[in-house]
């Protein structure tokens, strides 16, 4: 419970937050880019999981448990990501995410 | 009396036609020809011997010749009262058209062993002859109207097969076509004509449907189809078998292109006895055609054989190729039968016109044979067919002379020949039915003596040509059958016909008609008179007439067009326009219809491919695109 | 093992033995013996089948064999014969045996080739004798597809494309089949013991406004493959690409599999159905008899000819199924037969022919009899039992089905009937065309002296089809009455 700031202040950041994200993933042709803002969603996600736990349910901690299970993931698959970045671009000397299409055939 | 040998009578032949048919490479020709004239003397012998057994012993029980069935076996059930049996009916028309094959038969068969002789397929002929042999002998006893339709389809390709003997040669392989493809356009009128009787009357067997106090003739059928009775319609649609099989108007095309076949094979089939099937047809199914409403089919019957006959003898007078002459020829005679059929009468001396037609069916195959088998010895001699390559062959060929000379005055009605007396009695037949057809018949018999001595004239007599090798007798085989037959032409004239033949069956007592048989004659010898100046010594006169008749000729010699006509159906409609449309329509439309759903198919999903871009970004946009609509489908659901 | 089961397992076998075969005379001993065993049992079968008609056996069906194989579903392995089957087997071993023969000489990958013929083989002898709807439908597509492969590897011409175009079209009737199956199945009990045996749906009733539907889905279904009008089209281009003795079988065996299944399941199981839509498909089937006819008329490639004389001959058979008497129905089984003998005579001839001439162009063709008697002799002889001549099976055939067909009263059938009876004069004009260019007139080239005769294998090819065409040409009593007999349990259905 922060004084002086409603659920709904931040909720609304982490809309923009999410949105921020989604925005960049769709559109950074950059596989970095692209990895960090799927972190900007995870991110918004968490902090949304938190504030849940912390204006509704005080009295009980799944939403924290949950978002550090969150965080935990969220680091295992960038470490994953970039090394999949990492020997795409040993393989192509890019991290564009159009030259990823090569992949398919 | 048991009949049941006459199952032998046909088997005989079709055993041949097997043996030679199977063994024609491993056969020498001479014993292929011996082993068919063999088989078809016995066949004949059988013939003759049930002939005699039945005329004069056991057939007339009360004054009536009675049928007998000398054999009979179901062969196939179509439903509880349909069901085709496969048997020997001996009746008086029967026996006497069995007497007619074999003979015809047995002459031609000798009479090829020297006309065929050297050809290479001689084996092949013989297997030929004796099938067809067969088949006419089955079409001749059968027992119902399924077992003649069953011959009269054999007989058809037996024709078929013998026209197109010549394989190699394009104008014989076009004939036999057209033979086949013809007299099967008829016989979808005779099977159709089938299927409705036999499913009114409910029985194909010809002895309960021509019992005339049977309930089919005398309840009749109820069902009625254009204010005509079923069976009659049924009837008419048989005639048009019978029509197309016997060469009359309109379906007669094919008859003078078959004589691409060997002449003896015209001889058989197509002037003695296939083409009299349809006379036979008529004859068979008498009583039915005479009962059912008022004869109305016979009326039918009289007026196309009266217009063949005429129509086919004025062909016949222009004609130049002399077994075409002969074609005619038998059209028109064929036509004079049916004509005598369809004026007659039933009861005693009233069916004067069925016995007259018989009679004449009988002495007509003689000297019809005899004419063909002449023409024949000629063609043999000189290696052509037309008149222009004849002429004085007299002396050459005394037998072939005298026989053929025997032969046109019978056909033209002299007097004391075959010819005459059966003429005669179709004339007197028709006299007294109607006069129109009467003075249509006395007309075509004297154009029967023109155009008969016309080419007698221009054969035997008539200026000499220069030939490439000089024409000499042929050889004995071939002027013995001639000779036989030639007694053949004027001895059956004594014969007492009405006593043995008669549409009630009890026998008659027929009489020369004077006045009418001596204006026959006077007509007959104007003919002979006239062709005798115009063709005795080589002169102009002919062309003289042919230049004043002018497009009246043009169009005779050109049998009326009938056959540009049926050409320009077939060929231009039929296969052009209706076949190559339905080709084309299957091509485009049906089956590009088929490619047309694989195509959109394939089309359709190449449109859908670009979706899967293969880029996750494509797809994340979707997705997202995809959760927003639900969402805000939800929140504005209400 | 029981009479049945053998025709499933004699072709695994040989199968499986021609896995070890190592070259083209090895591969061919064993079809030949494989498929001697077959003809032997289906020879066989026809006595065992009188032995047991004679011993007061009346079911409807015999040699009956059940057990079950799914057991949640209720799919079960039943099998039986009745006189149709019978036959219907007989035509499929002899076909087969024929096909060996014709494909004495073939060049490339024999071994399999034998084995995709062998395993069309087991297809149809199973789809012949099943009595489980499931199991049916399993052998019908294990019949269907190894002609994807037939044609598509040794096939000619556009050979991919036919093929293509054939295995859509028939799994497109497949699909509709199924559904139909499944109705079937969905109505078997009032009470929810589904089943797929035949007889037992047979003895329920099912709902007319079920039937109403269902039927037609059924008979388009199997009528695909029966070569209705306007579903034909995959088969003058599959026929013309295939190699010799898969046209053969296809057209002698396959295409009946549509009459046959029509019969069995879509006129017994649905007669309401029947009887309401038979009007439309007898449209249908009429149009197919007469176009099928007329459109041959003007084809130029000889199997262009006779796929459409199919197109036209199995149109009637299902005119004749649709006219819904037992005349008709007898006549439909013995054109079936008939008409399976006859085209695969023809089509053997063609190969034949085209192996030494290298065309199929009739206008190319002439004077064959000079050249090559023994096979043009064949063939007019099959071209003259094709055009109905009495003394060959077509003639039998078509009259039981004309003379059935003209039992039904009204106009609309007698019209129909009429047209079909003119297909007798249209099929004389192609059938003699073909002969008329093809085998007489002069000899077209020069080389045509040169063609061989006809060797050992292709005289005992041919004379094992036209030996039967014969024999149900002259002797056809026998054989109608077995079928009628065997017809009785659908009349009592429609009744």
């Amino acid at each position: 419970m922060i004084s002086g700031i409603s659920i709904y202040h931040i909720l609304t950041l982490t809309t923009i937050l999410f949105f921020i994200g989604i925005y960049g993933f769709i559109t950074r042709k950059n596989l970095i880019a692209i990895l960090i803002s799927i972190e900007l969603i995870l991110n918004a996600s968490v902090v949304n999981f938190v504030i849940f736990n912390t204006y509704l349910y005080p009295d009980m901690l799944q939403g924290v448990f949950f978002s550090i299970f969150i965080i935990a993931i969220a680091a295992a698959e960038s470490a994953l990501a970039v090394s999949i970045i990492v020997s795409f671009y040993r393989m192509l000397a890019s991290v564009d995410v159009k030259d990823t299409e090569t992949l398919k055939y | 009396m048991n009949f049941s040998y006459t199952l032998f009578i046909p088997l005989i032949p079709l055993f041949v036609f097997l043996f030679l048919g199977i063994l024609h490479t491993k056969l020498k020709p001479k014993l292929a020809g011996t082993i068919g004239v063999l088989g078809l003397s016995t066949s004949t012998l059988l013939s003759y011997y049930t002939a005699y057994k039945y005329f004069f012993e056991v057939g007339k029980v009360d004054g009536v010749y009675q049928t007998f069935i000398g054999a009979k076996t179901t062969w196939i059930n179509f439903t509880e009262l349909l069901h085709i049996d496969m048997g020997v009916l001996l009746d008086p028309i029967s026996i006497m058209m069995l007497v007619v094959v074999s003979t015809i038969s047995l002459m031609v068969h000798i009479y090829s062993l020297g006309y065929m002789k050297g050809e290479a397929g001689f084996n092949r002929y013989y297997a030929f002859l004796s099938l067809f042999t067969f088949s006419m002998y089955g079409l001749v006893i059968a027992t119902n109207i399924f077992q003649m339709y069953i011959f009269w389809e054999l007989v058809g390709v037996s024709s078929f097969l013998l026209i197109g003997y010549y394989y190699d040669k394009p104008s014989a392989v076009a004939a036999a076509k057209k033979a086949f493809i013809v007299t099967r356009f008829a016989d979808l009128g005779f099977l159709i004509g089938i299927l409705i009787l036999s499913y009114y009357a409910g029985t194909f067997d010809f002895q309960i449907l021509n019992n005339p106090q049977g309930a089919i003739i005398s309840n009749g059928i109820g069902a009625s189809f254009m204010g005509l009775s079923v069976i009659t319609w049924a009837l008419i649609l048989m005639f048009v078998g019978g029509a197309g099989k016997s060469a009359m108007f309109p379906l007669h095309i094919w008859l003078p292109d078959a004589m691409e076949g060997p002449t003896p094979v015209s001889a058989l089939i197509h002037a003695a006895t296939m083409v009299v099937a349809g006379v036979y047809l008529v004859a068979r199914m008498f009583p039915l055609y005479y009962f059912i409403d008022g004869g109305f089919v016979l009326q039918i019957v009289a007026y196309v054989g009266a217009f063949t006959s005429l129509f086919a003898a004025i062909i016949a007078c222009t004609q130049n190729d002399i077994k075409r002459v002969l074609a005619f020829s038998t059209m028109s005679q064929i036509g004079y039968m049916m004509l005598a059929l369809g004026v007659s009468g039933y009861d005693g001396h009233e069916g004067l016109g069925y016995m007259a037609s018989m009679f004449h069916l009988f002495t007509h195959a003689m000297f019809k044979a005899l004419l063909f088998l002449g023409a024949g010895s000629v063609i043999h001699a000189v290696h052509s067919n037309l008149m222009k390559d004849m002429g004085g062959l007299r002396k050459y060929m005394p037998i072939t002379n005298i026989t053929f000379f025997i032969a046109a005055l019978s056909i033209s009605g002299f007097p004391f020949t075959s010819g005459f007396f059966s003429k005669d009695e179709i004339l007197s037949a028709a006299f007294e039915n109607s006069k129109l057809i009467y003075f249509v018949g006395l007309f075509v018999a004297g154009l029967t003596a023109f155009y008969m001595f016309r080419i007698y004239f221009s054969i035997f007599w008539g200026k000499e040509k220069t030939y490439k090798h000089t024409p000499h007798e042929s050889p004995l085989s071939m002027t013995i059958p001639l000779i036989l037959l030639a007694i053949l032409s004027i001895a059956p004239g004594y014969i007492h016909f009405s006593d043995f033949i008669s549409a009630d069956r009890g026998g008659f007592e027929a009489h020369l008609n004077y006045p009418l048989a001596i204006t026959a004659v006077v007509t007959g010898l104007i003919g002979i008179l006239v062709a005798y100046v115009f063709y005795k010594k080589e002169n102009n006169i002919p062309e003289k007439v042919s230049k004043t008749f002018g497009a009246i000729y043009t169009w005779t010699y050109h049998k009326f067009y009938i056959d540009e006509l049926y050409l320009f159906v077939t060929k231009k409609i039929i296969f052009n326009i209706v076949s190559a449309s339905f080709a084309w329509f299957d091509k485009k439309v049906i089956d590009d219809s088929m490619i047309g759903i694989g195509d959109a198919t394939i089309n359709s999903s190449e449109k859908i491919k670009k979706l899967q871009s293969g880029k996750f970004q494509d797809y994340a946009t979707w997705f997202i695109l995809g959760a927003i609509a639900l969402v805000l489908y939800f929140l504005y659901k209400n | 093992m029981d009479i049945l089961s053998l025709f499933i397992v004699a072709p695994i076998i040989t199968v499986a033995a021609l896995l070890f075969a190592k070259n083209l005379k090895q591969s061919r001993v064993i079809s030949l013996i494989g498929s001697l065993v077959q003809f032997a049992m289906a020879i066989n079968l026809i006595f065992a089948y009188l032995a047991e008609r004679a011993t007061g056996n009346t079911a409807i069906m015999v040699f009956t064999k059940s057990a079950v194989w799914f057991k949640s579903l209720n799919i079960r392995y039943d099998v039986g014969a009745d006189g149709i089957t019978v036959f219907m087997i007989v035509l499929a071993s002899i076909v087969v045996l024929a096909g060996v023969f014709i494909s004495w000489k073939i060049k490339d990958l024999p071994k399999e080739f034998f084995i995709s013929l062998i395993v069309l083989a087991t297809g149809v002898y199973g789809f012949f004798i099943s009595l489980d709807l499931f199991l049916l439908f399993l052998f019908f597509e294990v019949a269907v597809i190894p002609m994807y492969l037939l044609i598509g590897i040794w096939g000619s011409g556009p050979k991919e494309k036919s093929a293509m175009k054939l295995t859509i079209m028939l799994m497109g009737a497949s699909a509709l089949l199924l559904v139909g199956i499944l109705g079937l199945y969905f109505y078997s009990s009032p009470d929810g013991a589904y089943t797929f045996n035949i007889l037992e749906i047979a003895k329920v009733n099912i709902p007319a406004q079920v039937q109403h539907y269902l039927f037609p889905v059924v008979f388009i279904g199997f009528a695909v493959i029966g070569a209705l009008f306007p579903f034909h089209t995959w088969s003058p281009s599959g026929h013309a690409s295939a190699p010799t003795a898969v046209s053969m079988l296809h057209a002698g065996v396959l295409m009946k599999l549509g009459g046959y299944g029509v019969f069995r399941v879509a006129m017994y199981l649905l007669p309401i159905g029947a009887m309401e839509w038979s009007w439309f498909f007898i449209i249908l089937s009429v149009i197919g008899v007469v176009y099928g006819a007329l459109a041959a008329i003007k084809q130029t490639d000889l199997k262009y000819i006779n796929a459409y004389s199919s197109v036209s001959h199995l149109g009637l058979v299902l005119f004749a199924l649709l006219m819904l008497n037992k005349t008709s129905w007898n006549g439909a089984i013995l054109q079936s037969l008939s008409h399976g003998f006859m085209t695969a005579l023809f089509f053997a001839l063609i190969g034949m022919i085209y192996e030494r001439s290298h065309t199929r162009d009739v206008r190319e063709l002439g004077g064959l009899l000079k050249v090559i008697p023994f096979i043009s002799v064949i063939y007019v002889i099959a071209g003259l039992a094709s055009l109905g001549l009495p003394g060959f099976s077509g003639f039998v055939a078509e009259m039981t089905i004309f003379v059935g067909a003209f039992q039904n009263v009204d106009m609309f059938h007698r019209v129909a009937t009429i047209l079909g009876v003119t297909v007798i004069v249209i099929t004389a004009v192609y059938i003699l065309r073909a002969v008329g260019m093809m085998l007489m007139g002069p000899v077209k080239k020069e080389e045509y002296y040169n063609f061989p005769k006809a060797t050992w294998y292709e005289k005992t090819g041919i004379f094992l089809l036209l030996i039967p065409i014969i024999i149900i040409g002259t002797t056809p009593l026998w054989i109608s009455d077995i079928i009628m007999d065997s017809i009785k349990p659908f009349i009592e259905r429609m009744l």
